[in-house]
């Protein structure tokens, strides 16, 4: 499998990621500068990171959003090809459009990093086939900017489709409806809070990330 | 006394105009940050607040020849989340 992760100025789970992928697929990610304009030819995944992108200036995301490569990643991602966008890397994802709705200050005001327990909403979609639907699984956050808004029209929507398809199984950020992470309407896009490169071996305390990677390899390959 | 510049120096001057986009949360759209400067008020003994709104003010310093739909462009295009926000422009 072929994976690139998008790096930009200020992000650091870059790196997490790049573990992750090259663990899992046993391939080096190609890691793309945010200044490109150009993808490697191939690509069957390509990962946006977490971490503060350009200190998060205006909006979460809002800068990196409008970097040289975007152009080219929502380009692949019209064209059928995986995203994946972890925490910052989903807060991108909302400001390109690539997904609807925006993360805004959690509720709480206070920057929340632990793990979280997540109930899996929707286990048919690439991202999340390795997951039992409904089962209770656990991922660390890290964020200030979590708290999921959408109008309703909009979240209706995205439950009736089955486009939510991780929700928070304990009061985290104050997020519409527990919502954690969802997918377009495409299925190909995923964007998450959570982190699931972060646990993928059990020296980390856990493998219930490392799910969600298996599973997009053995849909992808 | 007044004093007039010459014609000649006011003609090349280069006329600058400033943009003021106030850009603030939708009605509907829960606002934590709002919530805790009211709080605060509060605590100071402010009693007078039912609600707070926090927004932004962007001041753009406009060359020559930029114009008003060149700054509506620029909200759409970044300044302002059509999502969550909503933008004002003022031009001076």
């Amino acid at each position: 499998m072929k994976t690139a992760v998008i790096v930009f100025p200020g992000s650091n789970c870059d790196r997490d990621l790049a573990v992750a992928l090259h663990e899992i697929t046993g391939t080096a990610p190609a890691m793309v500068w945010h200044r490109d304009t150009e993808l490697p030819d191939g690509l069957d995944l390509i990962a946006l990171p977490g971490g503060f992108s350009y200190g998060d200036y205006l909006r979460s995301g809002a800068m990196a959003a409008r970097s040289p490569i975007m152009a080219a990643v929502v380009a692949a991602a019209n064209d059928g090809r995986a995203i994946l966008g972890v925490c910052n890397g989903f807060q991108v994802l909302t400001e390109t459009g690539l997904l609807p709705g925006a993360l805004m200050r959690n509720a709480g005001l206070d920057f929340v990093c632990r793990d979280v327990a997540l109930s899996v909403a929707n286990s048919q979609t690439a991202f999340s086939a390795r997951y039992d639907a409904g089962e209770t699984i656990r991922i660390p956050v890290a964020h200030h900017d979590g708290n999921y808004a959408a109008d309703d029209a909009t979240l209706d929507r995205l439950e009736g489709e089955g486009r939510v398809v991780f929700r928070y199984a304990e009061p985290v950020n104050g997020s519409a409806r527990d919502i954690a992470g969802i997918v377009n309407d495409a299925g190909n896009v995923l964007g998450m809070m959570p982190h699931p490169e972060r646990l993928i071996d059990t020296a980390q305390g856990g493998t219930d990330g490392r799910r969600l990677f298996e599973g997009l390899m053995a849909a992808l390959a | 006394m007044r004093f007039d510049l010459p014609e000649a120096v006011t003609a090349t001057r280069p006329r600058t105009m400033k943009a003021r986009v106030i850009v603030t949360l939708k009605s509907g759209v829960l606002d934590p940050q709002g919530r805790a400067i009211g709080n605060a008020l509060a605590g100071l003994g402010f009693a007078g607040v039912n609600e707070v709104r926090q927004g932004k003010l962007i001041e753009l310093d406009l060359a020559d020849g930029t114009t008003a739909a060149d700054v509506e462009a620029m909200c759409k295009a970044l300044l302002a989340n059509p999502v969550i926000e909503n933008y004002r422009i003022e031009l001076a």
